[in-house]
């Protein structure tokens, strides 16, 4: 997971990401246009989203609600705040101001829990809008040849919550981790779908990198990173780029790149000694919010339980390592409450929990099978009246159908519980048709136990079960 | 007063069926044909379009309805007021074919009342100038003297109610673009408190500064006015969620009792004339039983510098969205950048473009603290000044310009001369308190004088109180 | 705050502004530039280190509106009005030169 140390040449990286995400609110920040993904191009627009002459934002009182759970599920101090201007022109940019949040945002100082254990800092996650969309024609679909862009304005206003962390991380898996485990939370607490491919979630990571313990280097900003896989490559790549830099001889000049993802490298986008000079000021056309101890405090209250504790929770009742891959993968799927409720029916959670995670993959959170159904195939499962092969047959099924009774799927297969005596007999024809491997078997040599086990499992056409089997020859041999 | 009947009476004698909206129209219209030419106080008249209203408004009295306190008013309104599917300019070429897709939140308020719109007025480019002489299509002149300004920015919307080709209209006041061409042109005209009047569909210059008021022939027209178009719109931020007080009671109240302040450390400037009318306006209301008391606002003399910083650099903002892309005018060129540089520099006129250059200094990198950093501190002084003083007066009088109407270019060479204008009009814009300009007796070259009444927040009863006696004084030819 | 504009600065001031200015436009806007600033130099001397700035007139607090939907513009009302518009959306020349 993430704790494979990235260090290249005696070098170590140091990351902070960007994360813009865009809330799944129905309107937009600062007017009543829908807040809609695929709909007919400049169809969701208003005199605020096209920023005509005249016309004045009033912000949602949703899109801050949806902030201030960011900013509790990320242990922020949630704080008062204003909003600032951002001047700078840009043809998908309406007013030429991005409406965003500056030197005092809504909230700051919180952390983020990575599955195992390690915890990246989060400077600030502020309330800013989204801007439109510019398609390039002509040339290679591109900015640099195109013969001009067409801009489409139903994103513009769409209201982000842009979450900074702090530059924690040290490899790109640590990377990749925080995504995710960030992903996961904004999911759980229904503030975004954040689907990088939709571009509802967009990731921009500085990357640097130093001698451990010495002070930062020069950082590149890499923009252009629409998966978690890709950002992965990305900042291993910039981090290779920049140690190649150094070692030879050269220094790393401060700029913003773009990862192509075509030919797996950064390319300049542009230089920071022309860095923009956005002349930040207080928007007049808004007043200050103050979300207030009250407000704060019913966002805290619903809280859902989020993915660390999810895990937490998991692990203790299946026994699993709360860094496990397992418990990972379906919390991160929202299938532990599925788990804990086929656990509360009596069935071996340990058992529930691989299952899910092996069979449940294109279930989602809620699986048609129901919690019951699996809850006695496991019953039958431990007790043996199942070998491991029949169950996972039945799962299976269970899963193609959609539920159903465990006992009698296993009948259509023709499997069934071998009586003892049955087990004996086959036992008792092992032994009769290779007495040499049960003489070793007997002289202590386990190797020779294989034979006899693969005997009557033959024997039985696969409906006895291995332990069994092993634990009997074990006492034939006492 | 100059002879023209007030909005009252019309709404009155059409109310009553005394007279149709039709033909109250027609008589301003009339007049419009008459002297339009020489004033130049319309971007564009409206004829067919008031001809459909004024005849919709005698339809609805025939079946017996209420159109409204300004039933059949002929109202005119500032071209930088958004009108749907109506041009709407700022008098600026950036602007000059723009029909907005919707209207101004006082549009919808007047036409609720009854009001028959009778066309854009002239201004200043983006309310940018104290002359309407940076109009991209050309200057206003003042009905009373054509050789001389009518003031500005609502230069245009002055003229209008002074030449009679509107009883009341509509215009905006940053700096003292109300109160100073009202003064310029004999009529009253209001800056009402920051967030009374709703700012939705005002095309911003600068935004905290900003202030939609009135302009009438007389105070109590104004107050009908103000009412009609103040009150909480949600869907400006800024607007204050309070009802407006009623301004009626107090036309009749007079001052008996009332203290009203004189400045002892007002900048200097005003000239002998201007000075002599304050000084009768202070006389006339201490006749009428006011206490007259003096008062330091020590800020008020460093209101120019923060308007001129705070202004611009806001003006800098509102105005980066004129680029090209989706209204507005556009130059051709090869790539986007090109663009805007091309159509920026070719849309906006001189003055706004050394606004914009000011502002866009003031805010940018290195400079900030010192400029618009330092002018939003002394604009808190100036308002702890003013807090101060209002904890002895009720009101306070000044000068509403420092001079009366002046002559075609006489200041257009040094912005710093034209900025002086405002020089007593600014504090308020930067208090956000009310204050309005009256006309009170003559000056130079018989040319009409204003006396700026100044009030706190949400003071308009005390200050139309305060107006209303000034006006009666006037009436009664008391003073000069 | 009063130190010496240069024309270098009034040119890159024009530049973020994105105002295309000739020769005389910039020498004359340098000229009265530094006039309004050496103008404006006459708050230099207030001592305003523990004053508050001030932004706005009223101190209101969490103006919010409800997440409701409301009818947009139309688009082609909107796009009539547009200098270039092409399959319902706006048309720019291409995107290059915005960096400084
Ligand atoms: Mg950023
Ligand atoms: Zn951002």
């Amino acid at each position: 997971m993430s704790d494979a140390a990235w260090t290249h040449d005696g070098y170590e990286m140091v990351v902070g990401l960007e994360v813009h995400v865009e809330l799944a609110t129905k309107t937009k920040l600062f007017s009543a246009s829908a807040n809609r993904f695929g709909d007919e191009p400049n169809t969701n627009i208003d005199p605020v989203t096209l920023g005509l002459p005249g016309a004045l934002p009033v912000l949602n009182r949703q899109a801050v609600e949806l902030a201030m759970r960011i900013g509790v599920a990320l242990d922020c101090t949630v704080q008062p705040c204003t909003f600032a201007r951002k001047n700078y022109f840009y043809p998908d940019m309406p007013k030429a101001y991005q409406i965003s949040q500056y030197d005092q945002p809504l909230n700051v100082d919180g952390r983020l829990e990575l599955s195992d254990g390690i915890v990246i800092g989060v400077e600030r996650a502020h309330l800013e809008e989204d801007t439109g969309k510019s398609t390039h024609i002509g040339g290679t679909g591109r900015i640099h040849g195109s013969e001009g862009s067409l801009i489409d304005f139903n994103r513009a206003g769409v209201p982000l919550v842009e979450i900074v962390s702090r530059p924690d991380i040290r490899s790109p898996e640590q990377a990749k981790a925080y995504v995710n485990e960030l992903r996961g939370i904004l999911v759980a607490i229904g503030a975004s779908d954040a689907r990088m491919e939709e571009g509802s979630m967009r990731v921009d990571a500085n990357v640097s990198v130093r001698r451990p313990d010495a002070e930062f280097g020069t950082r590149c900003e890499i923009k252009n990173v629409n998966s978690v896989r890709s950002l992965g490559r990305a900042i291993d790549y910039e981090a290779r780029r920049q140690v190649a830099l150094i070692e030879g001889g050269e220094s790393v000049r401060q700029e913003t790149r773009h990862w192509d993802e075509n030919d797996g490298r950064t390319h300049t986008l542009r230089s920071k000694e022309d860095a923009d000079d956005y002349r930040y000021f207080p928007d007049p056309d808004l007043v200050r919010l103050d979300p207030g101890e009250e407000w704060i405090s019913s966002v805290r209250a619903a809280m859902p339980m989020l993915p660390a504790a999810r895990r937490r929770r998991l692990a203790e009742v299946t026994g699993f390592d709360v860094a496990s891959e397992a418990v990972a993968t379906v919390v991160e799927r929202g299938q532990d409450e599925y788990i804990l409720e086929v656990a509360a029916l009596g069935a071996a959670a340990d058992r529930a929990l691989t299952h899910v995670k092996e069979a449940f993959a294109d279930a989602g959170a809620a699986p048609k099978v129901s919690a019951a159904d699996l809850a006695s195939l496991i019953a039958m499962e431990v007790s043996g009246e199942l070998t491991a092969t029949q169950t996972k047959t039945v799962l299976a099924d269970l899963v193609a159908a959609g539920g159903g009774d465990a006992r009698a799927i296993a009948a259509t297969h023709g499997f069934e519980a071998l009586e003892t005596s049955e087990l004996d007999r086959f036992v008792d024809e092992a032994i009769a048709a290779d007495p040499d491997a049960w003489a070793k078997f007997c002289a202590g040599e386990p190797k020779a136990m294989g034979a006899l086990v693969g005997y009557v499992m033959k024997a039985s056409k696969g409906q006895a079960d291995g332990k069994a089997v092993t634990a009997l020859l074990q006492s034939r041999r006492s | 007063m100059n002879g023209f009947p007030s909005a009252r009476s019309i709404a009155e004698s059409i109310r009553t069926g005394e007279r149709s909206a039709r033909s109250v129209l027609d008589e301003h219209l009339a007049r419009i044909n008459e002297r339009e030419n020489e004033v130049h106080a319309f971007n564009l008249v409206l004829a067919e379009q008031a001809a459909s209203s004024a005849d919709e408004i005698d339809r609805r009295i025939a079946r017996g309805e209420n159109p409204g306190p300004l039933a059949g008013v002929p109202v005119a309104l500032k071209d930088n007021l958004c009108t749907r599917g109506i041009p709407t300019t700022c008098s600026s070429k950036i602007l000059q074919d723009w029909k907005p897709p919707y209207d101004a939140t006082v549009v919808t308020r007047l036409a609720n009342a009854g009001a028959v719109i009778v066309g854009k007025t002239n201004l200043d480019e983006f309310a940018m100038g104290s002359s309407t002489e940076n109009s991209a299509f050309g200057p206003t002149r003042n009905p009373l003297d054509v050789t001389r300004v009518p003031g500005g920015s609502s230069g245009g919307s002055a003229a209008a109610v002074a030449a009679g080709f509107a009883s009341l209209s509509l215009g905006s006041d940053t700096g003292g673009s109300i109160r100073q061409p009202a003064a310029l042109c004999g009529v009253v005209g209001v800056k009402p408190t920051y967030g009374a009047v709703s700012r939705l569909g005002l095309i911003a210059f600068a935004s905290s500064l900003d202030q939609i008021g009135p302009f009438t022939h007389d105070v109590a027209d104004a107050a009908l006015m103000l009412e009609v178009i103040a009150g909480h719109d949600p869907g400006d931020s800024t607007s204050i969620p309070q009802h407006f007080p009623s301004l009626a009671p107090s036309l009749d109240r007079g001052v008996s009792g009332l203290r009203i302040g004189r400045i002892t450390d007002l900048p200097e400037g005003a000239d002998q004339d201007v000075v002599d009318a304050v000084d009768a306006a202070f006389d006339t209301l201490a006749a009428a039983g006011a206490e007259i008391i003096d008062v330091t606002i020590p800020a008020f003399t460093y209101g120019l510098t923060a308007y001129y910083l705070i202004a611009p650099a806001e003006a800098s903002s509102n105005l980066a969205r004129y680029d090209g892309v989706r209204f507005g005018s556009r130059v051709a060129a090869s790539d986007t950048n090109a663009m805007y540089m091309a159509t920026r520099g070719a849309g906006f006129g001189p003055e706004v473009k050394r606004r914009i250059m000011l502002g866009t200094y003031a805010l940018s990198a290195g400079y900030y603290d010192a400029y618009y950093g330092k002018a939003l501190k002394v604009r808190r002084l100036m308002a702890n000044d003013f807090a101060a003083a209002y904890e002895h007066v009720d009101v306070l009088i000044t000068p509403a310009s420092p001079s009366v109407a002046f002559p075609f270019g006489s200041k257009t060479e040094d912005p710093l001369a034209m900025y002086l204008c405002d020089t007593y009009t600014i504090p308020s814009n930067l208090t956000g308190h009310p204050a309005m300009s009256v006309p009170f007796g003559t000056g130079e070259h018989g040319l009409p004088i204003g006396v700026q009444v100044l009030a706190p927040a949400f003071g308009e009863p005390t200050m139309f109180a305060v107006a209303a006696e000034l006006e009666r004084s006037a009436a009664r030819g008391e003073h000069v | 705050m009063s130190e010496r504009l240069t024309r270098t600065a009034v040119e890159r001031v024009a530049k973020l502004a994105r105002l295309d200015l000739d020769d005389a436009e910039l020498d004359q806007a340098t000229e009265r530039l530094a006039g309004m600033l050496h103008h404006f130099a006459d708050i230099d001397a207030l001592d305003l280190s523990a004053v508050e700035p001030m932004t706005q007139p009223y101190d209101l607090v969490n103006v919010l509106r409800d997440d409701v939907e409301q009818p947009g513009l139309d688009r082609q009302e909107v796009l009539d009005e547009a200098p270039d518009a092409v399959d319902g959306r706006f048309g720019v020349p291409p995107i290059l030169g915005l960096e400084l």
